[in-house]
């Protein structure tokens, strides 16, 4: 039993990609299809200029909107917090999609509803998930928010402000960024570039 | 422009369901049948180090059912400690192009280079092919009259090995002259030892970094990226001097948007404010330096107010930045760069640079620059070259003054410039003039010489009217597809190359070791290398018959052995990085002609030169013009990853940045695409605008790499623009030989076609190997 939760430094992150390009190589997403991927956000006008890049996935929840939504039961929480999809039982029917806040999902060619696991079969071996292993910044931490012991409560502790996306939807993500270089959230206006 | 994500996925989801009914029916799985990961079943690794750009990093190499599945890096590797960048994971993608080139390809004849007509050759005739040209030339004109272009480290066999073995000294490389000539010159002068390739700042020490033109996070080099972002983690602050907002400057505590060109009158401003309010390190100037007090006197014009009017950035600010920097000495710095080849008096910029750096005591000082030192490795023992080999690098000078042989002749590019190192550019002159002396043939190695070198239509003129070009590459890139013999070679993930040694805080070698066998009917460098050698009549120096054997003698001479390194990957030895670790020893770093750091350099004043910095003004920009910068994408690499499906994803082509309110002057839009003309009258798009705060309103800015021409490289192919089409002007640096490519302007013109392209995942999916 563990309550698993990843933490994104903003103030260290260059979109860079990495984690990106990990998830692809380390998940096989199909071609035209990503688990993960990150938002530029440019905000005030020159010579003040603030500059975010932003990695998104799957938050897994603590109270998804996707598993309820499941007809099979395909879409679940693990007993580790872990918002997952049971390939075996998915039919395909797109409804989590529609329900993700954030669509973190997709459909995968190969006829099911894929996305972000955090790496659930490197978790189990004791590693990181890949995004966090490779990113050059270390801008990412992995851990469980249950073990007091995990470096997670260092990294919130010591953060200036701790955001999530949507907080309005009460959906309880579990994959948090940690001093957003606006000072003001995460969705405030400023455009907004998806690379 | 917003890309709907939630669109995008409902357009996928449909697609898929439209493919369901057209009779794709593979497209739905079985109900039992979950799809099988490649890390279920038994995972081999393979160490070896990265080719996606000039870093080398360490990687471990995951292969599962004989296909490489996932590269990631190397935990004990000092470069990559464990981590890659996007571009270095994004490997497997290269291996599996099915765009590369396959079988040798001999031009048909009667046709003219650049038609792209060729005909399928075996090995043998390809070889056999260049080879009796090659000797043809020689006997004619002599050796030198074949140039060696060369880029990646495969290119130990084409630009050092063969040219030395076969007595050409035109060799070249353009990670010198187009890229790190004037630091690694600068260096050499001031310091007396190369910078080094991979910059030795000693960033998690420092407390003040002061980037200038210096991109990090968009130069995603993975060692200094970890590093950069531990000092920030660590609370070191960070001044950026850009004219343009990159990446590293949202990071920073202050953004100086300068106007380009004007780097060196800030340098010697803050030269000045440290000399004239005493706050430079006395005592390390007393024990490491000369030429002091020409300095001093030689800034007492450069003050704040007169750096002001040039530079557009405050006095009161550059007083801030030089008290603030000098409250941390000797824990700032003001990291070198790597292109530094700008406008034409950049090694007395650099010099300016290393200066400043050495006012605050840093060089060889916890916080500032550490000395790199190259890992103990010893040559094959194979007899003496007619000529040393004389490329040169990223890190630093080649020889070159040392005595010819009789019967060889220097270089074609000497006397050109002061410094000995190689200039590629000027290697493409005697192709045409036939001055000093002709050069009618060329072996290009990796390099792309179309988005390197300068000056695009010169080298296709000179290209048509040589003897002989021979291309040797992975992907059918423009100027390969212009060869008359076209050779295809395996990529890093299939081959063996020569090891490499690491300058670095802890010198080290790495190994590359093929992790699956070559696709199709590509063959490693090495090979190429051996057998046209043999065909040369160079046999003596191929005595080794593999390169296994090749690398085993080099490594028994060490100690080791290519069993070892096949284990371990990189052979980790002792550095001596700080001056006290030399003076324990009673060892003097500093090479130059007074064995110390020399501010005042008396060889540039015998020679004609500044010997101290002075400040020049850039080519003023033509009215209706912007300055054309460019720099990197943190996903791809030079011009050679624009055909890597899973890197293209991320970033498919280049925008024009443009500044916000300028765009709106102009009447351009965010988002549509234009032309982009130069001044000289070279067009190159359609490219799409992006209208930003992030940049001057005085120039404009493209992410280098993209533009490709070439049919054969399906994504790559008619994306975005290129800068290089667009630098058809360049200013040689009289000092370094570099070739300053900022001094192009361009004008946006309006109405270009909004390019008709099927998406990359859709491409990448139709061409699945």
């Amino acid at each position: 039993m563990a309550r698993y939760a990843m933490l994104i430094d903003l103030a260290a992150c260059v979109g860079c990609a990495a984690c990106a390009a990990a998830c692809v190589l380390e998940n096989e997403a199909p071609p035209g299809h990503n688990r993960l991927w990150i938002r530029q956000r440019e905000l005030g006008s020159f010579p003040n200029v603030i500059v975010e890049y932003r990695p998104e996935q799957c938050l897994h929840c603590e109270n998804p909107p996707c598993v309820p939504v499941c007809p099979t039961g395909a879409s679940h929480k693990t007993t580790d917090g872990l918002v997952m999809v049971e390939v075996e039982r998915c039919i395909a029917c797109a409804a989590c999609i529609a329900a993700c806040p954030y669509d973190a999902r997709f459909m995968n060619p190969a006829g099911y509803v894929d996305k972000c696991t955090f790496c659930e079969h490197r978790v189990k071996e004791g590693q990181d998930p890949a995004c966090v292993e490779t990113c050059p910044t270390g801008c990412r931490v992995f851990g469980d928010l249950d073990d007091p012991n995990s470096s997670l409560h260092e990294w919130l502790a010591k953060a200036e402000r701790v955001d999530v996306l949507r907080p309005e939807m009460g959906t309880g993500p579990k994959l948090m960024y940690l001093n957003t270089p606006s000072k003001l959230g995460l969705r405030n206006p400023g455009s907004e570039v998806e690379s | 422009m917003k890309l709907n994500r939630r669109r995008f996925l409902t357009l996928s989801a449909a697609s898929v369901g439209a493919l369901a009914f057209t009779g794709e029916a593979r497209a739905f799985r079985a109900p039992w049948a979950a799809p099988q990961k490649w890390y279920e079943g038994e995972v081999k690794t393979v160490f070896s180090y990265c080719e996606n750009c000039f870093w080398k990093c360490g990687i471990a190499v995951k292969v599962a059912g004989g296909r490489v599945r996932k590269i990631d890096g190397q935990p004990a590797n000092p470069k990559s400690r464990g981590r890659l960048c996007p571009r270095g994971q994004a490997g497997v993608a290269q291996l599996y192009d099915p765009d590369r080139l396959k079988r040798p390809l001999i031009r048909i004849d009667g046709s003219s280079r650049g038609d792209g007509k060729y005909r399928e050759a075996s090995w043998e005739e390809a070889l056999d092919y260049i080879a009796e040209r090659m000797l043809g030339i020689k006997e004619k004109y002599g050796p030198e009259a074949i140039a060696w272009f060369g880029h990646g480290s495969g290119d130990k066999w084409f630009v050092e090995y063969l040219p030395a073995a076969w007595g050409s000294p035109n060799a070249a490389k353009p990670a010198v002259s187009i890229c790190t000539a004037p630091r690694e010159t600068a260096s050499q002068w001031t310091f007396g030892r190369p910078i080094g390739g991979h910059e030795p700042v000693d960033w998690t020490e420092t407390r003040y970094i002061v980037l200038i033109g210096h991109h990090i996070g968009e130069d995603t080099h993975n060692t200094q990226l970890q590093d950069f972002s531990e000092a920030l983690r660590l609370g070191a602050k960070l001044v950026v001097v850009d004219p343009r907002f990159s990446t590293a400057a949202s990071k920073a505590n202050r953004w100086l948007p300068i106007k380009p060109g004007t780097d060196l009158a800030l340098l010697l401003s803050w030269i000045h404010v440290l000399i004239k309010e005493n706050l430079f390190d006395r005592e390390y100037i007393k024990k490491y330096t000369v030429g002091f007090e020409e300095l001093a006197v030689h800034s007492n014009k450069h003050t704040p107010e007169w750096a002001e009017k040039i530079t557009e950035i405050p006095a009161e600010t550059i007083r801030a930045v030089a008290r603030e920097m000098a409250a941390a000495r000797p824990r700032a710095v003001i990291p070198p760069g790597r292109h530094t080849v700008w406008y034409g008096d950049d090694t007395q910029r650099m010099r300016a640079v290393y200066i400043l750096n050495t006012l605050l005591g840093n060089y060889g000082v916890p916080g500032g620059f550490y000395l790199a030192k190259p890992p103990y490795l010893e040559k094959y023992p194979h007899p003496p070259f007619p000529l040393e080999p004389a490329a040169g690098g990223c890190s630093g000078s080649s020889g070159g003054e040392e005595e010819l042989p009789e019967g060889f002749k220097p270089r074609a590019d000497k006397d050109k410039f002061f410094a000995k190192t190689t200039a590629i550019q000027e290697l493409i002159e005697p192709m045409l003039t036939g001055e000093p002396y002709p050069i009618r043939g060329l072996v290009a190695y990796g390099v792309n010489l179309f988005h390197s070198i300068p000056n695009v239509p010169r080298t296709k003129k000179a290209l048509k009217g040589l003897d002989l070009y021979v291309a040797i590459d992975v992907l059918p890139q423009e100027h390969v597809m212009w060869a008359d013999v076209v050779l295809p070679e395996c990529t890093y993930l299939e081959r063996y190359d020569d090891l490499v040694g690491i300058a670095h805080k802890t010198p080290f070698i790495e190994l590359r070791q093929p992790a699956v066998e070559p696709l199709w009917d590509s063959k490693p460098g090495w090979w190429i290398a051996r057998e046209l050698g043999l065909r040369l009549g160079l046999e003596e120096f191929f005595q080794w018959k593999d390169i296994e054997e090749y690398l085993n003698t080099r490594l028994e001479l060490i100690g080791s052995s290519l069993a070892e390194m096949k284990e371990k990957g990189t052979l980790i030895q002792r550095g001596r990085p700080y001056l006290k670790d030399w003076e324990r020893r009673r060892r003097n770093p500093f090479r130059t002609p007074s064995r110390k750091i020399e501010l005042y350099s008396k060889t540039f004043a015998d020679h004609g030169l500044d010997p101290l910095p002075e400040f020049t003004p850039p080519m003023p920009v033509p009215a209706g013009f912007y300055r054309l910068l460019y720099g990197r994408s943190p996903v791809h690499s030079f011009a050679k990853t624009q055909n890597n499906w899973i890197l293209m994803e991320l970033n498919p082509e280049n925008e024009v940045w443009i500044n916000r309110h300028e765009g709106e002057a102009i009447g351009v839009q965010h988002g549509e695409y234009v032309w982009i003309e130069n001044d000289t009258g070279v067009r190159e798009g359609p490219v799409r605008v992006r209208l930003t705060e992030r940049i001057r309103n005085d120039c404009v800015y493209l992410v280098h790499g993209f533009g490709h021409k070439s049919r054969g490289e399906r994504l790559a192919s008619g994306r975005g623009a290129s800068d290089n089409a667009l630098q058809t002007r360049y200013v040689l640096d009289p000092i370094s030989g570099g070739a300053a490519l900022r001094n192009n302007f361009v004008k946006i013109i309006k109405g270009a076609p909004r390019p008709k392209h099927k998406h990359i995942g859709q491409l990448a999916r139709e061409r699945r190997l």
